[in-house]
């Protein structure tokens, strides 16, 4: 540790540090336009120069570059250092006359004008030299940090600039945007130096309606509630460099060595509550999602209505703009022969409560095109009322199809939803600025891999089958594998937080009890007709067949044995039998079934 | 009272098991000593009548070896069956059927087709096909009828004790003439064999590992087997598991795969059915279409499953053809 | 039910159903009141892998005109391959009982998991009046003294 006084107070700083770092950590603020935690100090910009005494000797030194030393003492707006600075502003003001940021920070030092002669001869290459400063950010991120160099200083003197080799467009630049984000007076225009729009990463909780960065919290929810890196994304897993976000962590929780783990976990029991995916709209092509761009899922819309949202909150077209018209097309995927043939139970009361925050949020005229409404649960039915007293128009008849062939000059520039309203026996066609799909629920993608996995069976639709439908809704064939929420079958959240405790108590009782019950169904091996031929052991999954060389027989470890009788289907001297399950007892069987009738 | 009599018949057989008693050798002096042998057709010239003439159960021990086909062979058991104390079904012919029961794959009408009409080396311009009864030159000549199926003893007349092996060894042989002069029997019914099947005394046990997995079954005939590694475990059909030992592995130690020819184990009704049950768990297979490549590298199932013991099985052969409506 | 050609021959079937799945459908083709034909008699079985070829071949021995054995779906099976083991029974068995003169339509092995209530109805069904077609299994073990031959006849098979 090093003791240096700055601007009069006595500060302890950690030896290594720069004079910039040690006011900064002190909260003495120091001006500067070329400094960043992530890149070396390069003291380009000059602003963040301040009077040094050091053993009687005064000078002017920028901070950035200067390391701490032992009784050092630093002012950081003396008169001298404050002309220096007014002169600087005024030569950032003549280079960069029409830059905002130079602009304001010339005003913070009294400056409103400078004595110099504006830059005017401005040689266009890739970056725009009006805003430049030469303060070299750019350069040093993307040559030094982040390992892709795609930018550098050409020329020196008055023709100095920075520019991609041979001024033409780069291929080494990725349009990471790193540049553009870094530069002090946002002078830097992507498309000079690679013509391509950069696309945003899709941010997959938002349904790519907004970006995400390749370091993001997946959602702020999510437990646990750290970011995450995405490798193929991230800047240093492509060039090596970058690891800017480790120089800003202070916890120095990053480590881009992490490896992907597989663990190994022995349980005695299982929860599954691996969800649903929602039907996809693209299914259905008449209703046109993935054509229109007006056109949303129920979980793109749920994040547009989201305060944390791509939009604040805000409903809006694609275009921006609030819809003075939407329609909520009810049953999409569901009660339908061609798709999902049951009903997915959630979607009547989530086009109700979209129905009621378009209402709310944009007043907008709103219509509901549904074939029942169900609402069976505690308070829906009185929501459900008083959604109807809100002016939302509900049409019973499922919609046709959504198109924007307009008919009239009423529907150019519109989607129309055509329908058949059952009600009033009509065809109609409503004009709307924004359709809703409200989609059916099914499994979660990869459920049959679970399943096979657990050896679960499935029922309709492929959800997870429990036990019994009405009297062990959580158990599944498989002792001490349990089902919790949607995986089961479509339901809502009420049910889901019901079903996931009842699991979990299940799960307990299973740990907590000391016992095991066993089926009463399991296999043995007679050894006095035992030969230990060993064929039946290739036909255990459970390996519970094992082969005594003293013994020279074959033996079943009861307690592994889940009862299938596969080996004694398959013991060729019929050594194994299955308790109640007997060979007598099945051959008496076959005779009655065959009795006169 | 004089020495206990014992009688030897062969019904459909090949002769094999009357050499198993020839094989005892110099035992055989033992034999002829304690015994008064009172019929044995390959050897000694006893005929019907003589038998006819014995008071019932006078004959201490009839073994009777061969299936039974034949009117003839029928009333020959039946008549020993009367006139002997034990009868033991010697052989696996009399057993289980045996070789000869591979006639219950196809009809009677099929066999004297092929034997009498369409083999090559056959001249039978008048299209002849045995009868029981025919006149030649004024006698009346009679032949056996040939029954439609072949048939085990046990399902012709009462069976004491079975003697299992095509043919039995001779060990066997001897301790059950042993055990039947001194009285020390096991109860009826008993297969005179130990109980377990093969591989608990096969010498390639050992080299038999607990999983074996086979996609494709080989023929003796096309490879070689290695002597010192379980015939199952190289992918050669060995019907050791489903086999009761007793026999010495006289095949095995020939580098020779079990046929069954002891039949099968107590507790097993159908050793064919059983068999196969075992080696559908050998079979390296995923798919249906796998499956089926792998049962379909067996060429005759039926012939190999049930070699010795057709006629006992439970379907005992073909299926009866369908009447004509 | 209609009674077809072959004389108003019902045929017998037996099923072997396992009782996660199979036997779980035939009860639900049940409990959902479908209509098939009476003509098959289920016995349970924990698993396909259960079902010896013995039981088969005693059945068609004891008078089942055809043998239904019923799992879990590949993939499905409650102990995970049972079915498989099931598969490789049921095709080296046709294999073996082809050349026993029995066809193979007599015994047939089907995928039917619990929710396939009708699809089980759909096999009893088909199977019911294919087997019809098929006429009766018959007895395989006629008593020696059935078939005298007259004197001088010619001998059928």
């Amino acid at each position: 540790m090093v003791t240096l006084t700055i601007d009069g107070k006595a500060i302890a700083a950690e030896a290594g540090l720069t004079v910039l770092q040690a006011a900064s950590d002190a909260g003495i603020h120091i001006p500067t336009l070329c400094s960043h935690e992530s890149l070396s100090p390069y003291g380009a910009c000059r602003f963040c120069m301040v009077e040094v005494s050091q053993r009687g000797r005064h000078r002017l030194v920028t901070s950035c570059t200067l390391p701490v030393a032992e009784g050092m003492d630093v002012q950081t707006r003396s008169e001298r250092v404050l002309r220096i600075r007014r002169v600087l502003a005024e030569l950032m003001l003549a280079r960069c006359p029409e830059s905002t940021v130079i602009r304001d920070l010339a005003g913070e030092l009294g400056v409103t004008a400078s004595r110099m002669r504006p830059l005017t001869d401005v040689v266009s290459t890739i970056v725009s030299q009006s805003g430049c400063i030469l303060c070299g950010m750019c350069v040093r991120l993307c040559d030094d940090v982040l390992k892709i160099g795609a930018l550098a200083f050409e020329g020196r003197g008055a023709r100095r600039r920075v520019t991609t080799p041979f001024r033409q467009p780069s291929d080494a630049c990725l349009t990471c945007g790193a540049c553009s984000s870094i530069c002090p007076t946002h002078a830097i225009e992507h498309l000079r130096i690679r013509p391509h729009a950069p696309r945003p990463i899709p941010s997959e909780f938002e349904y790519g309606m907004t970006g995400r960065k390749p370091i993001y919290i997946p959602f702020p929810q999510a437990v646990p509630r750290v970011p995450v890196i995405d490798q193929s994304t991230c800047l240093y897993f492509k060039t090596g460099g970058c690891k800017v976000c480790e120089d800003n962590c202070g916890a120095r929780a990053i480590d881009h060595a992490q490896q992907d783990q597989i663990r190994q976990l022995q349980v005695g029991t299982a929860v599954i509550a691996t969800g649903f995916s929602l039907f996809d709209g693209g299914q259905m092509p008449r209703y046109g999602y993935g054509r229109y761009k007006n056109v949303f899922s129920a979980l793109e819309f749920e994040r547009l209505c989201h305060a944390g949202g791509p939009t604040g909150g805000r409903i809006l077209t694609r275009e921006g703009e609030p819809p003075a018209s939407v329609a909520i097309l009810h049953c999409i995927g569901s009660r339908d022969e061609n798709h999902l043939r049951y009903c997915s139970r959630v979607c009547c009361m989530y086009s109700l409560k979209f129905a009621h925050l378009v209402k709310e949020k944009t007043g907008a005229e709103v219509y509901n095109l549904y074939i029942d409404v169900r609402a069976s649960g505690k308070g829906y039915e009185e929501f459900y009322k008083r959604v109807l007293g809100e002016d939302v128009q509900f049409i019973r008849g499922k919609a046709a199809e959504v198109t924007d062939v307009a008919e009239s000059p009423e529907e150019r520039g519109k989607l129309i939803v055509v329908c058949e309203d059952t009600l009033l026996g009509l065809v109609r066609r409503i004009a709307v600025d924004m359709v809703i799909l409200s989609s059916g629920l099914r499994p979660a993608e990869g459920a049959e891999k679970v399943a096979q996995a657990f050896a679960l069976s499935c029922s309709r639709g492929e959800f997870f089958l429990e036990r019994h439908p009405k009297l062990a809704p959580v158990d599944t064939a498989s002792d001490g594998i349990f089902l919790a929420g949607a995986c089961q079958g479509p339901k809502d959240i009420p049910d889901s937080v019901a079903q996931g405790g009842a699991a979990a108590a299940a799960a307990l009782v299973l740990m907590d009890r000391g016992r095991f019950v066993l089926e009463p169904v399991t296999a043995e091996i007679n050894a006095e007709l035992c030969a230990g031929c060993k064929m039946c052991i290739a036909n255990c999954p459970y390996t519970a067949i094992r082969y005594d060389p003293e013994q020279k027989v074959s033996v079943v470890t009861v307690e592994l044995c889940k009862g299938c009788g596969t080996c004694v289907g398959g013991c060729p001297s019929g050594a194994a039998r299955q308790d109640n399950f007997e060979d007598v007892q099945i051959f008496a069987e076959i005779k009655g079934a065959l009795a006169p009738a | 009272m004089g020495k206990p009599k014992v009688a030897f018949y062969w019904c459909a057989s090949c002769g094999g098991c009357e050499e198993a008693v020839v094989d005892l050798h110099e035992k055989i002096l033992d034999v002829v000593q304690a015994v008064d042998i009172v019929l044995w057709p390959v050897a000694l010239d006893f005929k019907r009548k003589d038998i006819e003439a014995l008071p019932p159960g006078t004959i201490a021990v009839s073994f009777i070896n061969g299936a039974v086909r034949l009117s003839e062979q029928l009333e020959w058991v039946r008549l020993l069956r009367e006139r002997s104390g034990l009868v033991v079904a010697f052989g696996s012919c009399a057993h289980l059927g045996g070789i000869p029961g591979l006639a219950n794959y196809t009809t009677r009408k099929q066999i004297f087709e092929n034997k009498y009409l369409r083999s090559v080396s056959v001249d039978n311009p008048d299209r002849l096909l045995p009868q029981t009864r025919t006149e030649v030159n004024g006698y009346e000549l009679h032949l056996p009828e040939v029954w439609p199926v072949v048939k085990p003893l046990d399902e012709v007349i009462d069976v004491d004790y079975y003697l299992p092996g095509c043919p039995p060894p001779v060990n066997l042989i001897a301790s059950a003439l042993q055990g039947i002069l001194s009285g020390q029997l096991p109860p009826k019914g008993s297969v005179l064999a130990p109980a377990k099947a093969l591989c608990e005394s096969c010498p390639l046990n050992d080299s038999k590992p607990e999983k074996m997995s086979v996609s494709q079954f080989k023929r003796l005939a096309t490879t070689s087997a290695d002597p010192k590694t379980c015939f199952l475990a190289q992918g050669y059909v060995c019907m050791g598991p489903a086999t009761r030992s007793g026999c010495g592995e006289r095949c095995i130690r020939g580098n020779m795969p079990c046929r069954g020819c002891f039949g099968p184990p107590p507790q097993a009704l159908d050793q064919g059915a059983k068999f196969l049950g075992a080696l559908a768990s050998m079979f390296d297979s995923r798919t249906e279409a796998d499956a089926q490549a792998v049962a379909d590298s067996i060429a005759d199932p039926a012939g190999t499953f049930y070699r010795f013991s057709l006629p006992k099985s439970l379907l005992s052969g073909r299926s009866a053809p369908q009447p004509e409506s | 039910m209609a009674k077809g050609a072959n004389n108003g021959f019902e045929p017998r079937i037996v099923g072997f159903l396992c009782r996660w799945c199979s036997y779980t459908g035939a009860d639900l083709a049940g409990t959902s009141r479908t209509r098939y034909p009476p003509n098959l008699t289920g016995i349970r079985v924990m698993c396909s892998g259960r079902v010896d070829p013995t039981f088969v071949v005693q059945a068609l021995a004891d008078g089942a005109d055809g043998v239904l054995i019923a799992g879990c779906h590949p993939g499905d099976c409650h102990y995970s391959e049972g079915n498989y083991k099931a598969l490789r029974r049921h095709r080296m068995l046709m294999n073996l009982l082809e050349q026993l003169g029995i066809d193979r339509q007599r015994v047939r092995l089907e995928w039917v998991s619990a929710s396939e209530g009708s699809r089980f109805a759909e096999i009893v069904t088909d199977m019911t009046e294919k087997l019809r077609a098929l006429g009766p299994l018959h007895p395989r073990r006629p008593a020696l003294l059935e078939t005298a031959v007259a004197p001088g006849a010619e001998v059928h098979g």
